[in-house]
């Protein structure tokens, strides 16, 4: 399968299409909107899902030492893309320290929507990853954030010590790793692990069936939040800073391939770990970033990671991704 | 009926620091407070909403706390050593109220 087929397959699929239904809602000011609540829910159903997906494959298949390799190179990927991203920043644009650390924890930090529709794709284009995964995944959302922390150097010390208020870095890993969606995450995946095959022909209905279904009203609720993004906060967006938003995800793609390549695994799943390098957080970092650092503008990484990020990755990165995933791999054409 | 006057601490806040604002309060022997969701609005910092979001950090919620004069510096000392940092604005003003002790 060329590029073109690929990205052509990517982009008429309906979750992609309700994205866009989303974008393009915020863009001509509907009032069209997903209640928070909701939206909250959808979020929480599609990550236990995914991770239930992915303990109940790593069940069905071999426990080998790839599993370890993936995650070893996913925290490697998520502790050291930040350190490129912020001498990128500071090269590039005029974005003060703290907020160029700051946005280079989004970029080492992982998208779990992201991973999400792409895990989707990936079975759509028949190339589906290795359960484990979702382990990947969440192994990579803290190691950015103790990089960041040390590349804001003094002022996220001052930060972090004064007055006995700022949070050390054990307590932002612990902030991290108690997050809803990586706990529910974590959780889902041994309960999907433990239980088998089994297990997931028990609750096939719940997850399998009206999976994407779910995905597309999530990713129209995400749309929609991307483009009222931008479009109240475009000012704050620097060319040099959206560029930014545009390359970085091409070179964590790039560094994702190289790992994976390094520890082995197959086509799907290199795709994956691509994305996840590929992809910024704007869920569990962003939140954690407020207490480490408060000091940083959540308006110029949020909106970079969520308005233009996102939607790069979902429409022509995932296709991209897996296209040279496959290349390299010799999976598919 | 009797009233008597209080202060009215009126703090909007980001949503990921409310435990240690609440953290704070607690230590200043502030006895209630009552957290408000907020639903969209404008600052220095730009623009934001709390609608379809998933993430708290997007998010800023009111904390309204009633306190006895006497400790309004103390308390404000304290709000200030944590909201010097953070996103938030404090307003003070004076309320009167019935059942004084319990605040």
């Amino acid at each position: 399968m060329d590029i073109f087929t690929l990205a052509e397959a990517n982009l008429i699929s309906p979750p992609i299409l309700f994205f866009v239904l989303g974008l393009i809602a915020a863009f001509v000011r509907s009032d069209l909107s997903i209640p928070e609540a909701i939206a909250k829910a959808l979020s929480l159903y599609l990550v236990m899902a995914i991770g239930f997906k992915g303990g109940a494959e790593m069940a069905a298949g071999d426990l080998n030492w790839s599993v370890g390799g993936a995650i070893l190179a996913g925290i490697v990927l998520s502790a050291l893309l930040p350190i490129l991203g912020f001498g990128l920043l500071m090269l590039t644009t005029k974005v003060g320290r703290i907020d160029a650390a700051a946005i280079a924890a989004h970029y080492g930090s992982i998208s779990i929507v992201t991973f999400i529709a792409a895990s989707d794709a990936a079975r759509f284009l028949d190339t589906p990853g290795e359960g484990f995964m979702v382990a990947v995944a969440a192994a990579m959302e803290a190691p950015a954030i103790v990089t960041a922390l040390i590349l804001a150097g003094s002022a996220a010390r001052a930060s972090n010590g004064a007055e006995g208020h700022g949070e050390s870095r054990l307590s932002v890993l612990k902030e991290i790793a108690a997050n809803g969606s990586i706990v529910l995450l974590i959780g889902a995946f041994f309960i999907g692990w433990m239980t088998g095959p089994r297990g997931m022909m028990a609750v096939s209905p719940f997850f399998n069936d009206i999976f994407r279904g779910v995905l597309c009203l999530f990713l129209l609720d995400m749309g929609l939040v991307a483009g009222r993004g931008l479009l109240r906060n475009w000012r704050v967006l620097k060319p040099g800073v959206i560029g930014f938003g545009l390359y970085m995800p091409l070179i964590g793609a790039l560094a994702g391939m190289g790992t994976g390549l390094a520890v082995g695994l197959d086509g799907g799943s290199l795709g994956l770990l691509m994305t996840l390098a590929a992809s910024a957080s704007y869920i569990a970092v962003p939140a954690a970033l407020r207490l480490a650092l408060p000091e940083a503008r959540p308006a110029i990484s949020l909106t970079l990671a969520l308005g233009i990020t996102f939607p790069f990755n979902l429409v022509a990165g995932i296709p991209l991704y897996f296209w040279l995933a496959r290349l390299v791999t010799g999976t598919g054409g | 009926m009797q009233t008597s006057l209080k202060k009215r601490l009126e703090i909007i806040i980001e949503m990921p620091a409310v435990p240690r604002l609440e953290g704070v309060l607690e230590k200043a022997g502030v006895k209630g407070w009552t957290v408000l969701p907020a639903k969209s609005g404008r600052g220095a910092n730009g623009s934001w909403s709390r609608e379809g979001q998933i993430t708290s950090a997007g998010r800023m919620v009111m904390v309204l706390v009633i306190i006895d004069p006497a400790v309004l510096d103390t308390v404000l000392e304290r709000v200030y050593a944590l909201l010097e940092r953070q996103i938030g604005i404090v307003m003070v003003s004076d309320v009167q109220v019935v059942r004084a002790e319990r605040f």
